[in-house]
């Protein structure tokens, strides 16, 4: 459905997209992830014609975006990055607009815009002024723009950015209900973000592809690297031997501590269930057990985990340590940005939010 | 046809949600009323001395009301058109619904047509209310109402001019205080052109009066239409839509 062949943007002198290459194909459900800068934006804004490619090549529906750009647009729903709507419009009068804009016959404009405003749940507001509505509807009236003429193709840009945790899920199911017929391609910083939903994974760095895989597969990859904060009061030589003494416990770093109590970085195997163990190895010591909690990996890490082998634990020395992502409240609510935290998904299910772990650069290995 | 007018009444909408359809249309009424008025005053002035006995030439009302009211149509353009176009593409820009627009099945030269018909409609708003003005003139005397027709076609055909100026600089910028700041100034500019070369016999003060808009409306304001001068405004018109679809274009190589 979509081919885009090394695909290459540059911005003056930046290079923004660098030889990216990729197919999705009808009924998939791809998630672009990446950091800030990433060329998410500039990739998408290429596949709906919005920008030219510098060189290679991309098509929809089996049209090239230079050749017939018309013909792809036809095929496609696209939510940019911020929802493109007229403030001074109301609701309906704005679906209506694009409706039309969108070429759909005058006798139906109607029926699918009722279609959607049922869809995205905007029926209370639909009188109003797009410009009086909270982020979270203007976004909605965002996708109900991108699905009025029931595109093939959708592609969203960050669909769930500035939402609450509530209309998060919403966007979550409303994008799920539309797999199937729909062939999507939704861009975010977090991984559960997409984990859940996308058949394929894309991540994307500094422009280039790093992955390509299905969620599964990616997490298998990444396996064998989650990290646990733990703070704990006892002699420090002792607590480093009986915690390298568990079993499943990779490495332990020490972490600057305040008062008499110090804090470690765990590196465990993914599939140990080793919390309880190491808090029972803590307390049977008499040491006092403050905290202990996974931490988050940054999109960074993962990165390094996913595309370097050997020197992944070298590189990520040079890498400072900054995980205090996920802290203390197992709170869904809290959802680890980029810059801080990436959440990796959790076999198993009682803690379904544990993130996992940003490497402590020293204990790997 | 249908995207064009897709376009056009979307933003002709949005023209009057906002304040500035209104503030136009109360500005130019006032502006206009006023040139009219003192046309009428003049011409009664004038009119009545003749009566008088004094040696005055024959009057008539399509050349001491008409044709200097509609002169003036120019120097109002100068101030409004601007209003008018400033906010075209700046807008949708700055806002990033141009996205939405350039993602849309439609041809650029829709969207530019588009948005430059619903100028031009709002221009032809304000063409209506001066018409309400000149109207009181047929209930005291009979002008000659060709004449008159082709002095609003010379509007439409400057103002589109106008417009489509105004349009291409509003596709250059996100600003649209910039954008109706620039077009001010290149009004200025043709309008002062035209001005400094009134008189001027050397080639390049006729070419510069040739690019003057507002001279080119003389003759129609006397109700002659004028194949030179219906050429210039329809070709300047093409260019500046023809500007404009280039720099859309432009916008997404730079982007
Ligand atoms: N219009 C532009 N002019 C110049 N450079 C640009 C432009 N748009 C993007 N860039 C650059 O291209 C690179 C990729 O940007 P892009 O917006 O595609 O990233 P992204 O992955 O969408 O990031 P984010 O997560 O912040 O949305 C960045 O380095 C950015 O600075
Ligand atoms: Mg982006």
């Amino acid at each position: 459905m979509i081919k885009v062949e090394r695909l290459t943007k540059r911005y003056g002198p930046t290079l923004a997209v660098k030889d990216i290459t990729f197919e999705v194909e009808k009924g998939e459900i791809v998630g672009f992830l990446g950091p800030n800068g990433a060329g998410k934006t500039t990739t998408m804004r290429i596949l709906t014609g919005f920008l030219p490619p510098t060189s290679g090549t991309a098509s929809v529906a089996g049209h090239d975006v230079l050749e017939e750009p018309l013909e792809v647009k036809k095929h496609i729903g696209y939510l940019p990055e911020a929802p493109p709507v007229y403030p001074e419009m109301s609701v309906e009068g704005y679906l209506d607009f694009v409706g039309r804009l969108k070429g759909i016959p005058s006798g139906e404009v109607n029926e699918r815009l009722d279609g959607v405003v049922e869809g995205c749940a905007l029926r209370d507001v639909r009188k109003k002024l797009i410009g009086q509505l909270s982020k979270g509807y203007r976004q909605r009236v965002g996708l109900a723009q991108a699905l009025i003429h029931d595109p093939d193709v959708l592609i969203f840009d960050e669909p769930t950015a500035g939402l609450d945790p509530k209309q998060i899920a919403e966007v979550r199911q409303l994008i799920h209900d539309l797999s199937g017929e729909h062939t999507i391609i939704l861009s975010t910083h977090i991984l559960s973000e997409v984990q859940s939903i996308a058949s394929r994974i894309i991540i994307i760095n500094d422009g280039k592809l790093e992955a390509s895989d299905t969620p599964e597969n990616l997490m298998a990859r990444m396996r064998g690297h989650e990290s646990l904060l733990i703070e704990i009061d006892g002699p420090p030589e002792d607590v480093e031997e009986r915690l390298l003494a568990v079993e499943g416990v990779n490495g332990v770093s020490r972490k600057n501590g305040h008062g008499g109590r110090t804090s470690w970085s765990v590196e465990t195997s993914k599939d140990a269930v080793i919390r309880s163990e190491l808090a029972r190895v803590v307390v049977e010591s008499g040491w006092g057990l403050y905290e202990i909690h996974p931490i988050g990996m940054s999109l960074e890490d993962i990165f390094l985990k996913l595309t370097a082998s050997e020197d992944a634990a070298e590189a990520a020395v040079q890498d400072e340590p900054a995980a205090e992502a996920g802290a203390d409240s197992p709170d869904e609510t809290v959802e680890p940005t980029v810059s801080e935290a990436a959440a990796l998904p959790e076999e198993a299910p009682p803690e379904e939010k544990e993130e996992s772990s940003k490497q402590e650069g020293a204990a790997a290995s | 046809m249908r995207n064009v007018w897709t376009i056009a009444s979307r933003e002709l909408r949005s023209y009057f949600a906002s304040p500035i359809a209104y503030i136009l249309l109360a500005m130019f009424s006032i502006i206009f009323g006023y040139f009219f008025f003192s046309a009428v005053a003049i011409f009664v002035d004038f009119s009545s001395r003749g009566q008088m006995g004094m040696q005055m030439p024959p009057m008539n009302v399509d050349q001491f009301i008409i044709q200097p009211t509609l002169g003036n149509f120019s120097i109002i353009l100068l101030f409004l058109s601007p209003m008018i176009t400033m906010r075209l593409f700046a807008e949708e820009k700055r806002s990033g619904t141009i996205e939405l627009l350039l993602t849309s099945p439609v041809r650029d030269f829709d969207i530019i047509f588009g948005k430059w018909l619903a100028a031009v409609l709002l221009f032809a708003c304000m063409l209506a209310i001066s018409m309400l003005n000149l109207a009181v003139i047929f209930l005291l005397s009979t002008p000659d109402w060709r004449a008159l027709l082709v002095g609003y076609l010379g509007l439409l055909l400057m103002g589109g001019t106008f417009l489509a100026i105004g349009a291409f600089i509003s596709t250059l910028t996100k600003n649209q205080i910039v954008a109706g700041a620039l077009t001010f100034g290149a009004f200025l500019l043709l309008w002062v052109l035209d001005w400094v070369n009134a008189y001027s016999t050397s080639t390049i003060g006729k070419v510069c009066q040739y690019i003057a808009i507002a001279p080119h409306f003389e003759q129609f304001s006397k109700g002659v239409v004028e194949l030179k001068d219906t050429v210039y405004y329809l070709s300047a018109i093409g260019l500046g839509l023809f500007l404009s679809k280039r720099s859309l274009e432009s916008l997404r190589w730079r982007a």
